[in-house]
């Protein structure tokens, strides 16, 4: 699963450092940004990915969004 | 030699000893006669054999983040998709003049670069992006005289956007020559995959575009007959100090102590520099002895950025310098990404007060956590920049900040507290920006 995270969108509601405190880092006013193991790739680590889906549906502006697997053409 | 000169007059001289390739020797304000019988224009062969030139000349982009110019056209070259070329002369740095001189006085060479990348990276379009009124009058008319000659072969359109510090980062041109607005974008996609019209697109820096004919002209080896082997050929120094602003064309590889002694400048009083515009913060004295090279400067943990020095001087203060930059992030962010607004709202407070002597051991202790843990928080490098600017300070000047929080700053307290930053004027005050 591979991810971006748009912070010129992002609000700080910090809901996706809940779902996946492992694959968001967030600053002390609440924003986000792609925690290291993500950052440049995009890639979510297997166990997290649950919490990231999650963490995708639920932020409140939809910062967060899904890209094609790297190397598929996109669908 | 020159002696200095009064705030804000226009010199443009190379380094002694060089044959000058991007400060014009003859007459300003080049015409295309001028230009092509200097040997510009001259018809690209074969493309291929071209890109591979520019990577064997080893030539790092000049818009301030040295990325090798070759593998950004290569990346175009090779996307499979017809690419777009865009020259960006939205020079945001206020410490800098190199790219509007270089449009204003030496169109052709700028658009013969841009040609060179256009046709390297296999397309025939391409756009000049400015915000200078006059860079754009001058790149109109000098385009005026390049379309009526078939050999030119790229079409190009101009886009004017407001002038602001962001507006030259390159997703930003991506967005404002689309018809958005000329704001930074999250990666990915980063321009070399999904540009402009979704294209991928080459943003090179006016200054990068303008070696390219050198290049075409010199050949790899010949190119490298100056600069150093990790930073190849010249650059366009724009020098501020209290006599002035200059700009200068210098090889790689030439100490600032050497610059400052041809110039004119007391390097005796001396006290240190800001480095690479904004972006790279202070650097203390020992900067006067390292080779300007990406890499030395990069040890230094400093940077050559965009090629533009601003000089400290005895009685200029780094804490009320680093205050007066930073402030400068905080009101020309985006107001995009959350941790930059807030970010460098919160460093400037802090740097504000520590000039004021007014912070407290903690609050510098909350400035350097910022200085490392805000570094690739934002889109674009504003922050990372900001986050440099707190880094060096700490690093560069301990016991002047030492001297902020426990004492009294002598040039502070002698009334003389700098609140703006150090900016560089290319005409005379009065003669517009």
């Amino acid at each position: 699963m591979r991810i971006k995270l748009d912070r010129t969108l992002c609000d700080g509601f910090g809901i996706c450092g809940v779902h996946a405190p492992e694959s968001f880092s967030i600053d002390e006013w609440g924003y986000a940004s792609l925690a290291a193991p993500l950052a440049g790739s995009g890639e979510v680590p297997t166990r997290e990915e649950d919490g990231v889906r999650r963490a995708v549906l639920d932020c409140p502006v939809h910062a967060i969004t899904e890209l094609p697997e790297a190397g598929r053409p996109v669908a | 030699m020159r002696t200095n000169v009064p705030a804000g007059a226009r010199i443009a001289t190379a380094y002694p000893g060089i044959s000058p390739r991007l400060l014009s020797s003859g007459a300003e304000d080049e015409d295309i006669g001028a230009y092509r019988s200097g040997g510009g224009y001259r018809p690209l062969g074969d493309a291929e054999a071209f890109v591979r030139e520019v990577e064997a000349s080893g030539l790092r982009g000049r818009g301030g983040a040295a990325f090798p110019a070759g593998r950004k056209l290569r990346a175009v070259r090779d996307h499979g998709a017809e690419p777009v070329v865009v020259a960006n002369g939205e020079e945001g740095e206020p410490a800098s003049v190199k790219d509007r001189w270089l449009m204003r006085h030496r169109p052709h060479l700028v658009l013969d670069g841009l040609r060179l990348a256009a046709l390297g990276a296999g397309t025939r379009d391409a756009h000049v992006y400015v915000s200078d009124p006059r860079s754009r009058q001058s790149i109109e008319r000098a385009l005026e005289e390049a379309r009526r000659d078939p050999a030119f072969a790229i079409e190009v359109s101009v886009t004017q956007v407001e002038p602001a510090y962001v507006a030259g980062e390159e997703t930003a041109v991506v967005q404002a020559v689309n018809g958005g607005p000329a704001v930074p974008t999250d990666k990915p996609p980063r321009p070399f995959e999904e540009g402009v019209d979704g294209r991928p697109t080459l943003v090179g820096n006016v200054e990068t575009l303008a070696n390219l004919p050198w290049v075409q002209r010199l050949g790899a080896s010949g190119y490298r007959a100056l600069g150093t082997e990790r930073s190849p050929g010249t650059f366009l120094m724009t020098l501020t100090s209290p006599g002035g602003t200059g700009l200068h064309e210098i090889p790689f590889g030439t100490t600032l102590r050497s610059v400052l002694t041809w110039a004119g400048e007391d390097v005796g009083s001396v006290r240190g520099f800001l480095m690479g515009g904004y972006f790279a913060g202070v650097a203390g004295k020992d900067a006067l002895d390292v080779p300007l090279d990406y890499d030395a400067f990069a040890a230094l943990r400093s940077g050559l950025g965009c090629g533009a020095v601003a000089v400290l001087h005895r009685d200029d203060c780094p804490v009320a310098t680093s205050a007066a930059v930073m402030a400068y992030f905080a009101r020309e962010n985006a107001g995009q990404c959350g941790s930059c607004f807030n970010g460098t709202a919160a460093m400037s407070a802090v740097l504000e007060s520590l000039r004021d002597h007014k912070a407290s051991a903690a609050d510098v202790e909350r400035l350097r956590g910022w200085s490392t843990g805000l570094r690739g928080r934002g889109a674009c490098g504003t922050l990372d920049g900001a986050a440099n600017v707190a880094a060096a300070l700490l690093r560069e000047f301990p016991e002047t900040v030492a001297v902020h929080l426990d004492g009294r700053c002598g040039p502070c307290a002698a009334g003389d507290v700098r609140l703006e930053p150090p900016s560089a004027a290319l005409e005379p005050a009065g003669h517009g920006p």
